[in-house]
């Protein structure tokens, strides 16, 4: 029972700090804090403490970003091995656009991702609805139970639904994939609608209700059209996650499902080539312009 | 089996809804039990029932045979005799995700307390800094890294440049390169709720403490540390828990030297054909996170019982 509750705690974590991050500390007048610096007649001198922590700051940025640059510039260098710095080229991006296998893997990823984002949407959605807005007997189990896909090792998700696949006889294939990738995207597409819920205001729905629309228009009208920076921020979220799947995709990809993901893992293992240099950094661009685009979705809600 | 909520509104969705709770909620929850019901818990039970089946000629299951047989080669060699060889890779991969998640805190909680203390605009820039990278492709990351580690990849060249070393370093397929990878992979499951734990935290006790006399360990020790236990408890399981069944980043940093569970369970099931011994690594990788997972639990209400007092 506890192991089933540790998944919320862990979300509602990285929602909590999400959130934060939409509404720094609004609600903490922090004003008093920020005019004293914490001033220190002992061990260690303030301006120490801060002058480690700046610099440790500086060096952890270094260390998230130094990876993402070095493979952005390794993908215009004019050199077959990569080693040296031989000269700007976009050849290498020309190369990928005539790769035929690459293109059809990349329409692949694409197909997953569209099907597997409408459908978790849809599904992630009512599911938000209902645990935010019922009480009903099993709901912590069946929260645990929505939660878990997040928690537990991708690789066993991965073998379980292989397992799965087998045992009723379907063949692998693009569609095995997208079943697939629908069950670790509702978790995160309820998860991040429930958010938006949680700080709804219902007396709107009240007021349109008054002013003589029914149930369905006022659903229509006013409580989507409120929920939808939520449901877009899922709905982004789910793609991301879903372009980028390598290990679910592995175990359940047949031999003609390949997706772009999967193409990169198989040519990375044999050895570094620039053409995967380019590929990888048009994926990264790609999930960082949904992932801020997910962001900004999400932090409209704060916006009135 | 539902029932509605006190102090209901008595118009609106929500409160047309709640007239009729039961059969909304049901309708409303329908395809998402459907769909992890059928896709996600029923696979999870073939899993424990294939780990007791037996492997088939072929490579598939016999569905009909069941034993202990692939719990016991966990600690056996063919032959039948001790075989620490699996218990080692269970004691790898516990080590690599410990080590990770002491790393990780070591440099993420002074950098979570950092971007707490800074303005609220800094704040939110700094944090969505952290998030980017977390959101982004993870095998393009991990990958990224072996562009640096290479013998003549930028690192190499930084060090000879400045003269620490001489001869290029094998930083590539070493265990060192694996921990770094996945440090880099799941920071900022540590950092985020570091901060979210440190941002609620009330800067004014330090204050208070050090007018009383407080040194800064002791600070550090009865004041910042307790109160953001919350943050450190859940920033170690978000990283413990997928380390421990990682895969892709020895993978690609370890050159299948440096073998973890997820190595291990990867071959069993798409190299060698051997699902029920993979299914049965499977599940003791599983009683590991969850092993983690109820410490985690037990620890967390006994550090919110101790801040009552």
């Amino acid at each position: 029972m506890s192991a089933i509750k540790i998944p919320q705690s862990g979300m509602e974590q990285m929602q909590a700090a999400i959130t934060t991050a939409d509404t720094p500390a609004s609600s903490r007048s922090d004003a008093r804090v920020a005019a004293h610096p914490p001033r220190s007649r002992i061990t260690l001198p303030a301006w120490l403490g801060d002058t480690l922590m700046r610099a440790n700051a500086v060096m952890l940025f270094i260390f998230l970003y130094a990876p993402i640059l070095i493979l952005i510039v390794f993908s215009f260098n004019d050199s077959k091995s990569g080693v040296n710095w031989s000269g700007f080229t976009t050849r290498w991006y020309q190369q990928l656009f005539q790769d035929s296998e690459m293109g059809a893997a990349a329409f692949r990823t694409m197909q997953v991702a569209l099907v597997s984002t409408a459908v978790s949407t849809i599904v992630g959605t009512l599911a938000a609805l209902a645990l935010e807005r019922f009480r009903f007997i099993g709901k912590t189990i069946f929260e645990g139970v929505m939660y878990l896909p997040i928690i537990i090792p991708e690789i066993v998700m991965g073998l379980s639904l292989l397992l799965f696949f087998v045992a009723v006889g379907a063949q692998r294939s693009l569609v095995t994939v997208t079943i697939a990738h629908i069950v670790f995207n509702i978790p995160f597409v309820a998860v991040i609608v429930r958010a938006r819920l949680h700080g709804f205001d219902k007396r709107l729905e009240e007021a349109a209700m008054d002013l003589g629309a029914n149930e369905l228009e006022t659903f229509r009208r006013v409580t989507l059209p409120l929920l939808m920076p939520g449901i877009i921020g899922g709905a982004l979220m789910a793609f991301t996650l879903s372009i980028d799947d390598v290990i679910v995709t592995q175990f359940t990809a047949g031999p003609n499902s390949t997706t772009l993901p999967l193409k990169i893992y198989d040519t990375v293992k044999v050895g570094i080539t620039p053409e995967v240099n380019a590929v990888s950094t048009l994926l990264l661009l790609a999930s960082i312009v949904l992932v801020m685009g997910s962001l900004l979705f999400q932090r409209e809600k704060k916006g009135k | 089996m539902a029932k509605t909520q006190t102090a209901a509104p008595k118009r609106g969705l929500a409160g047309w809804l709640r007239r009729s709770s039961g059969a909304q909620a049901f309708g409303l929850l329908l395809p998402s039990l459907v769909f992890l019901g059928v896709f996600f818990l029923v696979p999870l039970f073939i899993v424990v029932a294939v780990s007791f089946a037996t492997r088939s000629e072929y490579g598939g299951v016999q569905w009909s045979n069941y034993n202990l047989d692939s719990y016991k080669s966990l600690f056996t060699d063919f032959a039948g005799g001790f075989d620490p060889l699996y218990i080692n890779i269970f004691m790898r991969s516990i080590w690599f995700a410990l080590l990770t998640t002491v790393l990780c805190l070591a440099v993420g909680y002074p950098f979570a307390f950092f971007i707490a203390r800074r303005s609220e605009k800094w704040r939110a820039s700094l944090l969505l800094l952290v998030m980017i990278p977390f959101w982004t492709n993870f095998l393009v990351r991990t990958y990224a890294w072996e562009l640096l580690f290479r013998k003549e990849g930028p690192v190499n060249g930084v060090l000879q440049g400045l003269g620490v070393i001489k001869d290029p370093l094998q930083m590539l397929f070493t265990d060192d390169a694996v921990v770094v990878g996945l440090v880099y992979g799941y920071l900022p499951f540590m950092v985020v709720p570091l901060y979210a734990a440190i941002e609620k935290f009330d800067f004014s006790l330090i204050e208070a403490a050090q007018d009383l006399g407080a040194s800064t360990f002791y600070i550090l020790r009865r004041i910042l540390i307790p109160l953001t236990m919350s943050g450190i408890l859940a920033g170690s399981i978000l990283v413990f828990v997928p380390v421990v069944g990682s895969y892709v980043t020895s993978d690609i940093l370890g050159g299948g030297k440096t073998i973890m569970i997820g190595n291990a369970i990867q071959n069993a099931y798409l190299h060698n054909g051997n699902w029920p011994f993979g299914s049965a690594m499977s599940i003791v990788l599983m009683a590991i996170v969850t092993i983690a997972t109820v410490i985690y639990f037990r620890v967390a209400q006994g550090g919110a019982k101790g801040e009552m007092i």
